[in-house]
C-alpha cells in the first residue's frame, strides 16, 4: 500500500510537453529520497485541461500542480511527499486565488463538467486492466452476459435515448436493432477512432485514458446483435492510442474477457485493429468499411445499410468510441440515469475538444443542453488578451459557426442543426474578433477539396468550384454574381453528393454567409477585410501622431518598404510592402496599424 | 494525395526484401490484409516505390494497378522518400486559428522548398498535417516523433539548428 499517489498525464498533449520526462525524473528522485516502498507514480490518460501540461495530482489530497518542469521535481518530492509542505508556486491559480486552496472539482473548468464518457480518463493507469476492473470495469458485461437476453440490452439502449456520438446523432439502440434483426453466419461490430475532424482529439483521450471502456462495450454490442468479431479503425496517427489498444486487447484476452466462452456464458468475442492512413472520408461508415476490406476508402451509395450489408457484405453496426465509452456505464447504472442528464432528444453528456481563442483549452464533458456562454465564459475562462468573441465552431468540416447572438442556446443535437451548424464529433474552435469568417470557411474548403475522395463528380469538382470562387472573394476579385453562385453550388453539393463528406462541405459557407454576409459584402464591395487577415486587401500604415521616427521599423522590413529618417515620420510604400506584419510585432509605440 | 514519380532511384537491401516478405507471409491469410501490409513496407523502406509495390504484387497476387490505387488514396503512404528528419505542420482548424499557417510559410522560406518536397540534401521533409490531437499546444508541428508546441516563428531557427 502506498501512502501517496502522483498522478501524472500521459496523454498526447501532456506527453508532447515532456510528461514522459517528467515520470522518470519523477520516479528518479522518489527512490533517491527513499520513499519507493511510500509513493507510487501512476501514468494516467488526459485529464483535459492540456493547455496547462504536463499535469500531475498527488493524492490523498488532490493537489494539482500545472505546467511542472523536470527542475521542479526534486522540490515537489522534497517538501511535498517528504515534509507534506505543497509547493505553492506550482499549483494551477485557479486553485489559488483565495488564501486556502480550493479543490480541483470547485475550479471553474471542473465545476460545470461531469464526466461519464471520461470519468476514468485522468484517473487509472489505463495500461492495467486491474484499474478499470478496480473502478467497476466489466461489470456491465458480466451483467449483460449473465443477467441479460440480447433484446433486453438493446431496449435498455433504446430506453437510454443514447444517440451517436460521431456527428450524425442516430439513435444507437435502433442501429443495433436492425442489425440484430438481419440473420446472418457471421456479423461485425466496428469503432469507428478515425478521429479526422481537424480540432477534435475526445475519441482520442478516451482511447489513450480508458480503452477498455471502449473493447467492453463492443463486447455488450456484440452479444447485442449476434457478432463474434469486433473491429477498431484507429487513426495511425494516434501512436499511444494505438500502442495503449493493443495492450488492453492483450490483457482482456488474458483474463477471458475477450476470447472464447466469456463469462463460462457460451459467448465468444475477438477483436482486431485496423489502422486508418490518414484519409478523412474513412471517417464515413461505408468508407471506413471500404478500407478495412483493404482497398481505396471509397463511401458506396446507401441502401443497402450497413445492419444488413456492411463489413464484408455481412450485417455490420458501426459506433464511434464516445458512444461505447457510454455505454458501460448505462447497462451497470440503468437507462433512467443516463436519460435523466441532458435536454428532451439528446440524453447524457457530450464531450468537447475546446480550442482556439479561448483561456482553457481542453476537453470538457458537459451535459446535453449547456449553453455556449457556460462553456466559453465559465469553462473556458474566456477569450484572452481582452479580444470579443466572435463565433464557436462546431462540428469541423461539415459544421458551421454559433455567432454570439446564440450564446444562449441550450447545446444538443437538434438546437445546433436548427442555428446552421451540427454536433459533429465535437470540435469547439473559439473565434475572436482578428478571425477573418470568409478565412475560415476558405479554410475548410481547402480541407474537403484535400479530402474528397473523387468517386462522385458533384464533391470532387464542386467543392473545387467553391474555393476558387472564395479565394477570388479573399483576393478582392470577386462580384456579387460568385456570391450568388457560390450560394447555389452549395445547395447543389447538398442534395447531389454521394456521401456525407459532399452533402456538408457546404455547410461552413453556408453557415458564415448567414450570419457575417456582411463580411462577404466588404471583400467584395469594399475590397476590405475586417478583420485584416487576408493578406491581398490589407494595407499597413504608419500612425503619424505615434511615429516617433526610430527608424526600428523600416531596420526591420525585410522588402525595404519604410521609408522615414531618424526621428521623422515614417511612411510604408505599398507598392514594395510584402504585408509580413514585422514592422507592427517590432514598433514599440503602436503606430503602425491595418486595415 | 498525388505524389510524383520518385526521382531517387531505389536502393533496397536484401535484409529489407527478407523483412518485406515475412512480413506478407504473416499477414497474408488475414481479410483485407492489403493495407498492413503497405503499413509495414513503407515502416521497412520508409517510402512505397514501384519496386516495392512490384515485390508485394508478385507475393500477395494483388494486382499492381490495385496496390497503386490504395498507396495513393491514403495521404499516409508515399510514393517518394522523405527527409531524415520529417517536418509536419499542423494545419487543423485550432492551430490554424492560432497562426499556425505563418510556421508553414516561414519553414518553407526558411528550407527552400514547398510542402510535399525534401530538401535536395535529403535532410528534412516538410508536409502539412491535420490535427495531431495536440490542440491544447496549438500551433504544433512534429519533427519525426518530437512534438514541438506553443510555437512562434522565432522559435523555428532554434529548433532547426538542433537537427544539424
Amino acid at each position: 500500500m502506498y501512502r501517496s499517489h502522483v498522478l501524472v498525464c500521459g496523454g498526447t498533449g501532456c506527453t508532447s510537453s515532456g510528461s514522459q520526462r517528467i515520470i522518470d525524473r519523477l520516479e528518479k528522485e522518489i527512490a533517491a529520497n527513499g520513499l519507493a516502498e511510500e509513493v507510487g507514480v501512476v501514468k494516467t490518460g488526459c485529464f483535459g485541461l492540456c493547455a496547462l501540461g504536463p499535469i500531475m495530482i498527488v493524492y490523498p489530497e488532490g493537489t494539482f500542480y500545472s505546467m511542472v518542469q523536470e527542475d521542479d521535481i526534486p522540490e515537489i518530492v522534497s517538501e511535498h511527499l517528504l515534509k507534506g509542505r505543497v509547493v505553492r508556486r506550482l499549483l494551477y491559480d485557479e486553485t489559488t486565488k483565495t488564501e486556502k486552496i480550493i479543490p480541483l472539482n470547485e475550479t471553474n473548468f471542473y465545476k460545470k463538467q461531469h464526466r461519464v464518457a471520461l470519468r476514468n480518463c485522468g484517473v487509472i493507469n489505463p495500461e492495467e486492466i486491474e484499474e478499470y476492473i478496480g473502478t467497476g470495469g466489466y461489470e456491465a458485461l458480466g451483467i449483460v452476459l449473465t443477467e441479460k437476453k440480447p433484446e433486453d440490452v438493446i431496449q435498455i439502449l433504446l430506453d437510454s435515448g443514447l444517440r451517436g456520438r460521431g456527428g450524425a446523432g442516430f439513435p444507437t439502440g435502433l442501429k443495433w436493432k436492425f442489425a440484430a434483426a438481419n440473420e446472418a453466419d457471421q456479423k461485425y461490430v466496428c469503432c469507428n477512432a478515425d478521429e479526422g475532424d481537424p480540432g477534435a482529439f475526445m475519441d482520442r483521450s478516451i482511447l489513450e485514458g480508458d480503452p477498455h471502456a471502449v473493447l467492453e462495450a463492443m463486447a455488450i454490442a456484440g452479444y447485442a446483435i449476434g457478432a463474434s468479431q469486433g473491429y477498431i479503425y484507429v487513426r495511425a496517427e494516434y501512436p499511444i492510442a494505438v500502442k495503449r489498444l493493443e495492450i488492453a486487447i492483450a490483457q482482456a484476452r488474458e483474463y477471458g474477457l475477450l476470447g472464447e466462452n466469456i463469462f463460462d456464458s457460451g459467448f465468444d468475442f475477438d477483436i482486431e485493429l485496423r489502422l486508418g492512413a490518414g484519409a478523412f472520408v474513412c471517417g464515413e461508415e461505408t468508407a471506413l468499411m471500404t478500407s478495412i476490406e483493404g482497398n481505396r476508402g471509397e463511401p458506396r451509395p446507401r441502401p443497402p445499410y450497413p445492419a444488413l450489408k456492411g463489413l464484408f457484405q455481412k450485417p455490420t453496426i458501426l459506433n464511434n468510441v464516445e458512444t461505447y465509452a457510454n455505454i458501460p456505464q448505462i447497462i451497470v447504472n440503468g437507462p433512467e440515469w443516463f436519460a435523466s442528464m441532458g435536454t428532451e432528444k439528446s440524453k447524457g453528456t457530450k464531450v468537447f475538444a475546446l480550442g482556439g481563442k479561448i483561456h482553457n483549452t481542453g476537453l470538457v464533458e458537459i451535459p446535453m443542453g449547456t449553453t455556449l456562454r457556460e462553456i466559453v465564459e465559465e469553462i473556458g475562462g474566456g477569450v484572452p488578451g481582452g479580444k470579443k468573441f466572435k463565433a464557436a465552431q462546431t462540428g469541423g468540416p461539415s459544421g458551421g459557426c454559433i455567432p454570439a447572438e446564440h450564446f444562449d442556446v441550450p447545446i444538443d443535437y437538434d438546437n445546433l442543426i436548427a442555428i446552421g451548424s451540427m454536433m459533429g464529433s465535437g470540435g469547439l474552435i473559439i473565434m475572436d474578433e482578428d478571425t477573418c469568417m470568409v478565412d475560415i470557411a476558405k479554410f475548410f474548403l481547402e480541407f474537403t477539396v484535400d479530402e474528397s475522395c473523387g468517386k462522385c463528380t458533384p464533391c470532387r469538382i464542386g467543392t473545387r468550384r467553391m474555393l476558387e470562387i472564395l479565394e477570388k472573394i479573399t483576393k478582392g476579385q470577386a462580384t456579387m454574381e460568385d456570391l450568388d453562385k457560390l450560394e447555389e453550388l452549395c445547395y447543389h453539393l447538398k442534395e447531389n453528393s454521394l456521401c456525407a463528406l459532399g452533402q456538408t462541405a457546404p455547410n461552413p459557407v453556408l453557415s458564415t454567409l448567414r450570419y457575417f454576409r456582411d463580411e462577404y459584402i466588404a471583400h467584395i464591395v469594399d475590397k476590405k477585410c475586417p478583420a485584416g487577415v487576408c493578406k491581398d486587401l490589407v494595407q499597413y500604415r504608419i500612425d503619424p501622431d505615434k511615429c516617433k521616427g526610430c527608424t526600428l521599423c523600416a531596420r526591420t522590413c525585410p522588402a525595404d518598404a519604410i521609408i522615414g529618417k531618424v526621428r521623422e515620420i515614417h511612411m510604408i510604400n505599398p507598392e514594395k510592402c510584402l504585408k509580413c506584419g514585422a514592422c507592427m510585432e517590432k514598433c514599440r509605440f503602436g503606430a503602425i496599424y491595418k486595415e | 494525395m498525388a505524389d510524383k514519380k520518385a526521382a531517387v532511384p531505389f536502393a533496397g537491401t536484401k535484409e529489407q526484401e527478407e523483412a518485406l516478405k515475412k512480413a506478407i507471409d504473416e499477414l497474408k491469410g488475414e481479410k483485407g490484409a492489403l493495407m498492413p501490409i503497405l503499413q509495414k513496407a513503407q515502416d521497412i523502406y520508409g517510402y512505397l516505390p514501384r519496386e516495392v509495390q512490384k515485390m508485394i504484387s508478385d507475393e500477395t497476387g494483388i494486382p499492381m494497378e490495385k496496390i497503386y490505387g490504395v498507396a495513393t488514396f491514403y495521404s499516409q503512404f508515399t510514393l517518394n522518400p522523405k527527409g531524415r528528419y520529417r517536418i509536419s505542420v499542423c494545419l487543423g482548424t485550432a492551430c490554424y486559428v492560432k497562426g499556425s499557417g505563418d510556421i508553414y510559410n516561414a519553414l518553407m522560406e526558411k528550407l527552400g522548398i514547398v510542402g510535399g518536397e525534401c530538401t535536395p540534401d535529403g535532410k528534412f521533409s516538410l508536409d502539412a498535417c491535420r490535427c495531431v490531437g495536440a490542440c491544447g499546444l496549438a500551433p504544433v508541428m512534429m519533427i519525426n516523433e518530437e512534438v514541438y508546441g506553443r510555437l512562434t516563428v522565432d522559435d523555428l531557427d532554434g529548433i532547426l539548428a538542433k537537427y544539424e
